[in-house]
């Protein structure tokens, strides 16, 4: 368990590292204690039901995620199908978004939640294509035995679509950054418009926990999990995943927000085919 | 405690179910569907087949959402937070349920089931893909080339946009 609380304080370290590129490191504390002091905004005949699920569900999913992600060898589960079970997991996202979305009733909510859904279409494909290599070259679905397989050369080296793509993946299942267009400003804020108060802060806390587990998760994906001189398993896992964390969080400020139906013609037209060759070629190696 | 978890997840499963015929709007009826197929995975779970369940798990929550997209999308009042009732044609399809139900039921008492043979696989996993990508990997093979294309075909037809006026320009 003690994996699991360790990424649930990265998460809090990068909305900090997120309001410190804005000059403001504290800025995510201050928000937090003002968002628990805020009344809720009510909106009319809002589905109460459906917008709680939603909420709530979102750092559920990346709590439940985390449990098989490894430290070294050790996990909260031992899960012999943990690559499987992260992607379910993370899929959860997709009802979390819409359900928030439709919820309450907003037409900014709604177009939020749709387009979340459609962004899902783009990435999950060449998600899933970028997980199965890694597990391919790994035989085995179990995160655990894939970060051990990397012994001589880790998977980011000679596997770069597969990684390149699952990075991209991860900013797109938080919706983060270039892939912020479900709560994007054009839309007054999407998803997020008119989620206040302890809604808002349990949902944005759900954001940066999804982001974290996904940047736990590429270390014993491509990074060679504990793999590292000097410093001892169970601590190489959380540093490589700070940096992995640290790159995600530092795309927001970087990038433009991609809008979902260019993002969808990108992901069908150069990330499948790249990951599908790139599986062929890590086949071709393995078999 | 194992019974325990199958009974609580059955009886969820089917209540959940039953909410899909109960709610008055159509996002309800759709994730109330969502978690009765969620029980089911559960139970796959807890019989040791941790793939197949995990991967109800997966492949349900990403059906149900596009799922939810066309049945709000063709409903008759597409707003969905109205209220609209599940049931249509009650007396037909009250006599089709019961009938099904009563054929199904026959079936579990009548068919003479067979003994357990043999005992379960060390790793299901492994013996789920030997038996699913051993003797049938053509007709796999085929299937999932055929499911790619078909999806892809579907797309092209579907949007008026061609290769050349992208972004919605003309």
């Amino acid at each position: 368990m003690v994996e699991v609380v360790v990424l649930g304080m990265l998460a809090v370290a990068a909305a900090s590292l997120n309001g410190a590129f804005a000059g403001r490191p504290a800025e995510p504390f201050q928000e937090a204690a003002r968002l628990l002091t805020l009344q809720r905004r009510r909106t009319a005949r809002a589905d109460v039901l459906l917008t709680r699920i939603g909420v709530v569900s979102l750092p559920l999913a990346a709590a439940l995620a985390a449990l098989v992600v490894p430290f070294g060898d050790r996990a909260a589960v031992g899960s012999g199908v943990g690559v499987v079970w992260f992607n379910a997991m993370e899929v959860v996202a997709w009802g979390a978004v819409w359900l928030a979305g439709w919820g309450v009733n907003s037409a900014f909510g709604l177009v939020g939640g749709y387009r979340f859904l459609a962004q899902g279409l783009a990435y999950e494909l060449p998600h899933m294509f970028a997980l199965i290599t890694a597990a391919l070259a790994a035989h085995s679905l179990d995160l655990r035995i894939i970060g051990e397989a990397q012994g001589g050369l880790w998977f980011a080296v000679w596997m770069p679509a597969a990684f390149a793509v699952y990075l991209v993946s991860a900013l797109a299942m938080a919706f983060w950054g270039p892939f912020g267009h479900p709560v994007g400003g054009d839309a007054a804020g999407g998803v997020l418009a008119e989620l206040s108060g302890p809604d808002r802060l349990v949902f944005l806390a759900g954001r940066y926990g999804l982001l974290t587990v996904a940047a736990a998760v590429a270390v014993p994906l491509f990074l060679g999990g504990g793999a590292g001189p000097w410093l001892p398993a169970w601590l190489w896992s959380p540093v490589k995943t700070c940096a992995v964390l640290a790159l995600l969080v530092w795309t927001r400020r970087r990038f433009p927000v991609l809008r979902m139906d260019r993002a969808m013609t990108v992901a069908w037209t150069v990330l499948i085919p790249a990951t599908v060759l790139q599986m062929l070629v890590v086949a071709i190696v393995v078999v | 405690m194992e019974d325990v978890a199958f009974w609580v997840l059955a009886v969820a499963a089917v209540a959940s179910g039953v909410a899909v015929f109960v709610v008055d709007s159509m996002a309800r009826a759709t994730f109330a569907l969502l978690a009765s197929f969620l029980c089911v995975g559960a139970e796959l779970l807890l019989i040791d087949l941790h793939y197949l369940g995990v991967l109800v798990i997966l492949m349900m929550i990403m059906e149900m959402l596009v799922m939810a997209v066309f049945m709000v999308m063709y409903m008759m009042n597409p707003a969905g937070l109205m209220p609209m009732t599940m049931l249509h044609n009650t007396r037909g399809a009250l006599a089709i349920s019961g009938g099904a139900f009563v054929v199904l039921a026959a079936g579990i008492f009548t068919v003479p089931w067979p003994e357990r043979a043999g005992r379960p696989p060390r790793d299901p996993t492994l013996a789920l893909g030997e038996s699913v990508m051993g003797p049938k990997m053509l007709v796999m093979m085929v299937i999932g080339i055929a499911i790619l294309a078909t999806m892809i075909a579907t797309v092209v037809l579907a949007t008026h946009r061609g290769r050349y006026d992208r972004d919605g320009a003309p």
